[in-house]
C-alpha cells in the first residue's frame, strides 16, 4: 500500500482544508477511500452516530498536483483508513502558506498520514513542518461497510434554502425542542416545524424549486411519480443532527438538495464544484 | 513603598501581570534596590517567572526603608486592576501603587482621563521571598530569537498541548510535541507535530550540547504573548534534560525571566540517582557541574525543603541575581542533610525535586518533572515504606552502557 500525494496550489489547498474542516464538524472519526481517481470521506450509519451516515467524494485531479496510489492488491486498488478528521483538518489548517505540502501514508509508531510542509521564512532554509496523523488501515473484509450509498426511493426532492438562513433558524428553534420536522412538496414549498407543549413553531419557505428527477426523472415507477405536488411528504429528526450539519458547512455550494423519504429518512445532498457531501439522516418517530 | 507607572507602561506592567497569571495562583511583589520584583510559582513548582522592573520604569519609585517589604496576594485581584488591556491604553494616564502600612493594605491608584480615579485597594499577605535560583551563564546552550518566530512555531501545536520536546543539533532546531509513551505501550495514537527551525531564524545560536528538553509549553506561551507584544528578542538557556529551560526577554528598564522546569527521561533519571547516592555518601558536591542533592524519603513535605528557593523570612538575603551562599540567619529546622546544600556554593540551581507520575514500582519510574526548587525527592513507594535517611538502596547500578533512550 502507498499513498503520496503534492498540492502546490494554494487555492486547492486552501479548498481540501475546508472540505475536511466541514467533515471534522460532522464526525469526530471517518474512514477516508483512496481510490485512482477519488477520495471518500465515509461515515457509515450505527447506532452510534445516531444512525447518521455521509458520503464526501471529491475528484482527486483537482486539488492535487502529483498523485500516486497503490492500493492493497491490484483487485483491489484502494486503500481504506480510518481517521480522526480534526487532526487532519488541524495539520492542513496550520500549512495554508506554504509553498509545497505533501501528503504520504508512512508508518511511524503507527500508521500515519503525514502531512510535510515547508514553510516560507526569511531565512535561506524554509521551515520544515511534519505533522503525522495516526490513522487505522480498515481490513478489506469490512470494506463492504463504507460503499458508496445509493440514492433513497425518495418521496420529495426540492432545493434548500440558503443555508445560512436555515441554520439561522434551525439554531433557534434548537433551543425549544429537540426534535425537528422538515416536511416539503413538489411545488417548491418547504416547511422547518416543531412542535412542543406549550408551543409550536413553524418557518415557512416558498419557490425552492424541485431538482429535474423530482418527477418524471430517473425514478421511473419510483415513489415521486405520480404524486400530487402539493402533498406535503415530512420526515422528524434529530435537531441537532441537523444542526450539525448546517454548522459545519462553511462555503455556500453550487447546490444544495433535500430528498424526503417520508417518515424514513432525510437526504441532503450538497454539490460543490470539485466535491460532493451527501448525509443521511433517520427519521425518528 | 510608592511608586508610580504612567503611560505606555501602565500597558506594559498590566500585560505582565496577566503573563504572571499564566503560571500560578499568587503573586508575589517584592520592592527592591533594583527594582520592583514581580513573581509567580506555579502549585507543582515546576515554573517561576520573575518580571523586574527598574526604577527607570517608574516615573516615581520609592522602596520602604528599614526592613524589606515582601508580600503575596491573589493574582486574580490584581488582574481585576488591570483587566481590559484596551481600555487601559485608552483611558489610563497613571498608575499609582502604594503601600499602606497601617491598614495593611497595597493601593491601586488609577489615574484616568476626565479626572476619573479608579482605585483598589488590595490586602495582601506578608510572604517569603520567592526566588530561583539559576545560571544563565553557565548553560551549555544559548539561543536568542525574535518571538514572531515562535508564535509562528507553536502555533502549529493544538492549545491544548501540555509538553514540547525542542531538540538542537549544531544547525537546526526541532520543536515536537510530547507524548506520554505509557509503559509499553507504544500504539499512542495522539498526532505528532514536528517543526524544524534552521539556525540562522535565530539571532544567537550557540550550541555546544546537541541535547533535548521537554518542558511545559503552556507556561512557554504566557511568555510569547508578552514577548510578542513588546517586539523583544526572547532568549533561551539550557543544559541537559531534567535542569531547568531559562527563558528571558531583556531591556533597558525591564528584565523578565521565565524558569521552566524539564523533564528528564529514563537514562538521567538513573544516572541522577546513583550521582545521588554517592553524593549522599559523604562527598561534598563543591563540583561545578552539579549533582542532585541526596534524598531524604521519608519526609514529604514540600515545604520543608526549600532550600534553592530562598524561603527566608528574615532580611538580606533575597537579592536577585545569581545567588551568594545562605546567610547565616536562615532558620530551618531541618536535617543535617539540607544544611550541606545550602553551604554548597555552587550556582546552578539543581534541586529538584520529582514526583511519581506513573504507579510503577517495579522500576524507577519513567519520567518526572524536576522542580527547581526543592530538595526532596519523592521516592517511589517501596523505598518510602523502608527507607531511612542514612542508607539508600541503589535504584541503578552505575554503568556506562545503556538503555536506549526513547525516540521523539
Amino acid at each position: 500500500m502507498k499513498f503520496r500525494a503534492k498540492i502546490i496550489d494554494i487555492g486547492c489547498l486552501n479548498h481540501l482544508t475546508r472540505v475536511v474542516t466541514t467533515i471534522s464538524k460532522l464526525t469526530k472519526t471517518c474512514v477516508l477511500r483512496l481510490t485512482a481517481d477519488n477520495l471518500f470521506f465515509v461515515l457509515s450509519g450505527k447506532v452510534a452516530n445516531g444512525g447518521v451516515s455521509m458520503w464526501c467524494e471529491l475528484s482527486q485531479v483537482n486539488f492535487f498536483d502529483e498523485y500516486q496510489m497503490e492500493g492493497v492488491s491490484s483487485e483491489a486498488n484502494e486503500i481504506c483508513l480510518e481517521v480522526t478528521a480534526e487532526n487532519l483538518s488541524r495539520a492542513l489548517k496550520t500549512v495554508q502558506n506554504s509553498k509545497v505540502v505533501k501528503v504520504k501514508l508512512t508508518k511511524k509508531h503507527c500508521p500515519c498520514l503525514t502531512v510535510a510542509a515547508e514553510l516560507p521564512t526569511l531565512s535561506s532554509v524554509s521551515r520544515v513542518v511534519t505533522h503525522d496523523v495516526p490513522v487505522d488501515v480498515i481490513p478489506r473484509r469490512l470494506w463492504h461497510e463504507f460503499k458508496e450509498p445509493s440514492m433513497p426511493d425518495f418521496d420529495v426532492s426540492i432545493y434548500l434554502p440558503p443555508l445560512k438562513t436555515m441554520k439561522n433558524v434551525v439554531d433557534r428553534m434548537k433551543n425549544l425542542s429537540n426534535f425537528l420536522v422538515i416536511e416539503a412538496n413538489l411545488n417548491g414549498e418547504m416547511n422547518l416545524k416543531i412542535e412542543t407543549d406549550l408551543v409550536s413553531v413553524t418557518t415557512h419557505f416558498r419557490d425552492l424549486g424541485n431538482p429535474p428527477w423530482g418527477g418524471e426523472g430517473s425514478q421511473d415507477g419510483g415513489r415521486s411519480q405520480g404524486r400530487d405536488p402539493d402533498s406535503m411528504a415530512h420526515a422528524r429528526v434529530d435537531i441537532r443532527k441537523l444542526q450539525q450539519f448546517l454548522t459545519g458547512q462553511q462555503v455556500n455550494p453550487s447546490k444544495a438538495m433535500c430528498n424526503i423519504v417520508h417518515k424514513r429518512i432525510v437526504h441532503l445532498i450538497l454539490l460543490h464544484e470539485d466535491a460532493s457531501l451527501q448525509y443521511f439522516i433517520p427519521a425518528v418517530a | 513603598m510608592d511608586c508610580v507607572v504612567t503611560g505606555g507602561n501602565v500597558k506594559v506592567l498590566a500585560k505582565a501581570i496577566h503573563s504572571l497569571s499564566r503560571i500560578g495562583d499568587e503573586l508575589y511583589l517584592e520592592p527592591q534596590e533594583d527594582g520592583l520584583a514581580l513573581r509567580s510559582v506555579n502549585s507543582s513548582r515546576s515554573a517561576y517567572a520573575c518580571f523586574l522592573f527598574a526604577p527607570l520604569f517608574f516615573s516615581r519609585y520609592s522602596t520602604p526603608s528599614g526592613h524589606a517589604f515582601r508580600c503575596k496576594m491573589a493574582i486574580k485581584s490584581v488582574q481585576a486592576v488591570f483587566r481590559s488591556l484596551a481600555s487601559l491604553e485608552k483611558t489610563v494616564e497613571k498608575c499609582h501603587i502604594e503601600l499602606d502600612g497601617q491598614k495593611n493594605r497595597l493601593t491601586f491608584a488609577l489615574h484616568c482621563k476626565y479626572g476619573l480615579l479608579k482605585t483598589h485597594n488590595l490586602s495582601f499577605q506578608d510572604s517569603e521571598s520567592l526566588q530561583a535560583v539559576f545560571d544563565k551563564d553557565s548553560c551549555a546552550n544559548t539561543l536568542r530569537v525574535q518571538p514572531r518566530v515562535l508564535v509562528d512555531t507553536v502555533v502549529h501545536f493544538p492549545l491544548s498541548l501540555e509538553e514540547v520536546t525542542v531538540s538542537l543539533s549544531d544547525e537546526r532546531v526541532w520543536f515536537r510535541n510530547h507524548v506520554e509513551d505509557e509503559a509499553g505501550n507504544s500504539q499512542s495514537k495522539a498526532m505528532l507535530t514536528e517543526m524544524c527551525l534552521a539556525s540562522d531564524e535565530f539571532d544567537h545560536f550557540a550550541v555546544q550540547a546537541q541535547n533535548s528538553i521537554t518542558f511545559c509549553l503552556k507556561e512557554l506561551r504566557g511568555l510569547l504573548v508578552f514577548a510578542e507584544s513588546t517586539g523583544l528578542p526572547i532568549s533561551m538557556y539550557f543544559d541537559e534534560p531534567g535542569s531547568p529551560v531559562v527563558l528571558s526577554v531583556t531591556d533597558s528598564v525591564l528584565e523578565v525571566n521565565f524558569v521552566l522546569a524539564t523533564l528528564s527521561d529514563d537514562p538521567s533519571l538513573r544516572k541522577n540517582n546513583t550521582k545521588r547516592n554517592k553524593a549522599y555518601q559523604g562527598k561534598k558536591q563543591n563540583q561545578a557541574a552539579s549533582p542532585p542533592p541526596p534524598d531524604d524519603f521519608l519526609n514529604d513535605d514540600m515545604d520543608s525543603y526549600l532550600i534553592a528557593m530562598d524561603t527566608s523570612i528574615a532580611p538580606g538575603t533575597s537579592a536577585a541575581g545569581p545567588p551568594s551562599p545562605p546567610s547565616a540567619n536562615h532558620t530551618y529546622s531541618h536535617q543535617p542533610a539540607v544544611a550541606c546544600h545550602r553551604t554548597r556554593p555552587h550556582s546552578e540551581d539543581e534541586e529538584e525535586e520529582e514526583e511519581q507520575e506513573t504507579d510503577d514500582t517495579e522500576r524507577p519510574p519513567n519520567k518526572k518533572f524536576r522542580s527547581l526548587f526543592f530538595g526532596s525527592v519523592f521516592a517511589t513507594a517501596s523505598q518510602m515504606t523502608n527507607q531511612t535517611v542514612t542508607s539508600q538502596e541503589v535504584l541503578a547500578s552505575d554503568s556506562e552502557d545503556d538503555t536506549q533512550t526513547e525516540s521523539p
